[in-house]
């Protein structure tokens, strides 16, 4: 059987209008993408999960706790490259909104950041893991998601 | 089965993320924890002093699934409270944007996330395309999702997040050269939406709940107009709604709650169904008039059936309005900034959205009240979970798990939207 890219979809905190953009690129994309492309996790898609041996993780979402940090890091380490998605993920907003609330603001909703273990700030994807590439906008740029996914396809000897 | 401990750490095929646990002691449910594990992002707060130009665009980013709703909802808030009345043709166009967004958000629910449970496969990738059956399916899945995202980008400029759409009209005209082939489009995808319908007419999934049924309902089915109803007993107008919406607080979840009256109440396809199916568009109602028959129902599986059907009435009301539709010249209408509160209401795919708004004399927000279909069905799927369960006490930790997750799918909830307000008054 011929290689095929294998890519993983994960969402952190965001709207998720990437993944909504992505699965409608398979509406065009899919008759193509499935002889060359893996789609081995995509957990709005699919119930498994195997997080292993990943050619590119798409990284769609800011993060905003250890937990998802955690993830995170888990999913660069099974990954070769590592894709940030969508505004959230790449610079940090507008998931990020509260980093900027005043004093009082943030005592208004400081007994949810400390009841579920919120982290102090939003962060981007690149403050806490290696990013490859990145795809802006929000949601994504599809012409640029494009680009990367071709880039990706070509560098791993697919196309 | 006596005792059990099931934890569900990250529910699969739906819009963001929840869990659920449960404790079975004794053959008794003795905890069903139905929780939204989505992180929140504030926007009640971040919203504050926001220009009531800006704030749409802004609170569309609540939710990616559907932002178009968020979109048309501020800005009928927006509208409301600075005393602007749209032109027809901008209500036109809105409707039409909706029609897009109830068209392939259903269309993504239905295939992506219901159906693979129906085929016995993991994910609609995993189809087997030499399988006529399964071929089938696979191509109705991304024709009927790409006509309705087709349909958006045509009338609002994308389908997620549509930029032409603002407070007093349209940044941005549609080109009406494109209309005949988003007709043929509409018009093709029929077949495989009657298709749709029919597999979910004859699934025989059940589960029957004694429940309150409420809608934003008007006399063409638009989702967009209209009073709000219970049960068809009770209408009250948009403006009184947050006498009977009361919050619940849930404290492991993420996500406010709600009741209605103080009673569990649903919302979506199927309370629109049940309430108002008469309504429907006429070609809709020929074609679909067995599977009608079905409503009012208290089957809560049968919400995938009615989506199926508003997929059909949205098709078919796009097809008739862009075949009479010539676009005029228009500039949104200009905005005189002033003190005032506007109500929003709409009917999201998930169900009822409402906005509130108190803005200043500068145009700026003050405080803005947000209630999301998935916040106010959340308890409702809770309760569902743990009556399935006690009815359900012989059946194994797989099984269980299995159809817990298509109980919740049934709903269609949406965490993403869920989760991103927050009530103060905690405890």
């Amino acid at each position: 059987m011929a290689k095929k890219l294998s890519i993983g979809w994960f969402s952190f905190c965001c709207s998720e209008d990437s993944t909504i953009l992505f699965t409608e690129l398979l509406n065009d994309y899919y008759q193509k993408w499935k002889k060359i492309v893996d789609f081995k996790v995509i957990l709005p898609m699919q119930r498994r999960e195997e997080l292993a041996d990943l050619d590119v993780a798409f990284v769609e979402g800011a993060i905003a706790s250890r937990e998802q940090e955690e993830k995170l890091k888990k999913i660069r380490a099974v990954s070769k490259k590592l894709v940030a998605v969508g505004a959230c993920a790449v610079v940090g907003l507008p998931s990020g909104q509260r980093n900027n609330f005043d004093t009082k603001t943030l005592d208004e909703i400081n007994f949810i950041l400390t009841r579920f273990n919120y982290n102090d700030k939003v962060k981007k994807i690149s403050d806490f893991v290696t990013v490859d590439d990145i795809v802006p906008g929000c949601p994504m740029d599809e012409s640029i998601f494009l680009q990367v996914i071709n880039k990706y396809l070509r560098e791993f000897g697919i196309i | 089965m006596h005792t059990l401990d099931l934890n569900i750490g990250e529910i699969s095929k739906i819009e963001g993320k929840a869990s659920l646990s449960v404790k079975i002691e004794d053959g008794e449910v003795k905890e069903c924890k139905f929780k939204i594990d989505e992180f929140k992002r504030f926007y009640t707060q971040a919203i504050r002093g926001k220009d009531v130009l800006a704030l749409p665009q802004l609170t569309s980013r609540i939710c990616g699934t559907c932002s178009n709703a968020h979109l048309l909802c501020a800005i009928k808030a927006v509208e409301n409270a600075l005393e602007i009345t749209p032109t027809v043709q901008t209500e036109i166009l809105r409707k039409l944007l909706n029609f897009g967004l109830i068209i392939r958000d259903h269309a993504l629910h239905l295939y992506v996330f219901v159906m693979p449970d129906l085929l016995g496969v993991d994910n609609i990738l995993d189809l087997d395309e030499n399988d006529p059956k399964h071929h089938q399916i696979l191509d109705d899945t991304f024709r009927v999702k790409a006509s309705g995202n087709n349909l958006s980008k045509v009338i609002g400029g994308r389908s997620v997040h549509a930029p032409y759409p603002t407070v007093g009209g349209f940044t941005k005209l549609p080109n009406q050269n494109l209309f005949p082939g988003l007709i043929k489009e509409l018009e093709n995808t029929r077949p495989a939406i009657l298709r749709l319908i029919k597999i979910f007419q004859e699934c025989d999934s059940n589960l029957e709940r004694d429940t309150d049924y409420v809608a934003l309902i008007d006399d063409e089915f638009s989702f967009l107009k209209g009073c709000i109803i219970k049960n068809e007993n009770l209408t009250i107008t948009c403006q009184d709604f947050r006498r009977y919406l009361d919050g619940v607080v849930i404290p492991y979840s993420h996500a406010m709650g709600y009741k209605f009256m103080e009673k569990i109440h649903m919302i979506g396809a199927l309370s629109r169904l049940n309430l108002a199916k008469d309504r429907l568009n006429i070609r809709t109602k020929e074609d679909t008039n067995k599977a009608l028959r079905l409503f009012p129902s208290k089957n809560i599986f049968h919400n995938n059936l009615a989506q199926a059907i508003e997929i059909l009435h949205a098709v078919d009301s796009s097809v008739d309005i862009l075949s009479n539709l010539s676009i005029k010249d228009e500039k949104p209408i200009p905005i005189i900034r002033k003190a005032g509160v506007g109500i929003g209401v709409i009917e999201a795919p998930r169900g009822t959205l409402y906005y509130k708004l108190a803005i200043d004399k500068d145009g700026k927000v003050i405080n803005g009240d947000i209630v999301v279909p998935t916040g106010q069905n959340q308890v409702g799927i809770e309760r569902s979970i743990y009556e399935y369960i006690k009815a359900n006490l012989n059946k194994n930790k797989e099984e269980l798990t299995n159809e817990i997750e298509q109980i919740i799918r049934a709903y269609d909830p949406c965490m993403s939207c869920a989760s991103h307000f927050l009530k103060v008054n905690w405890l």
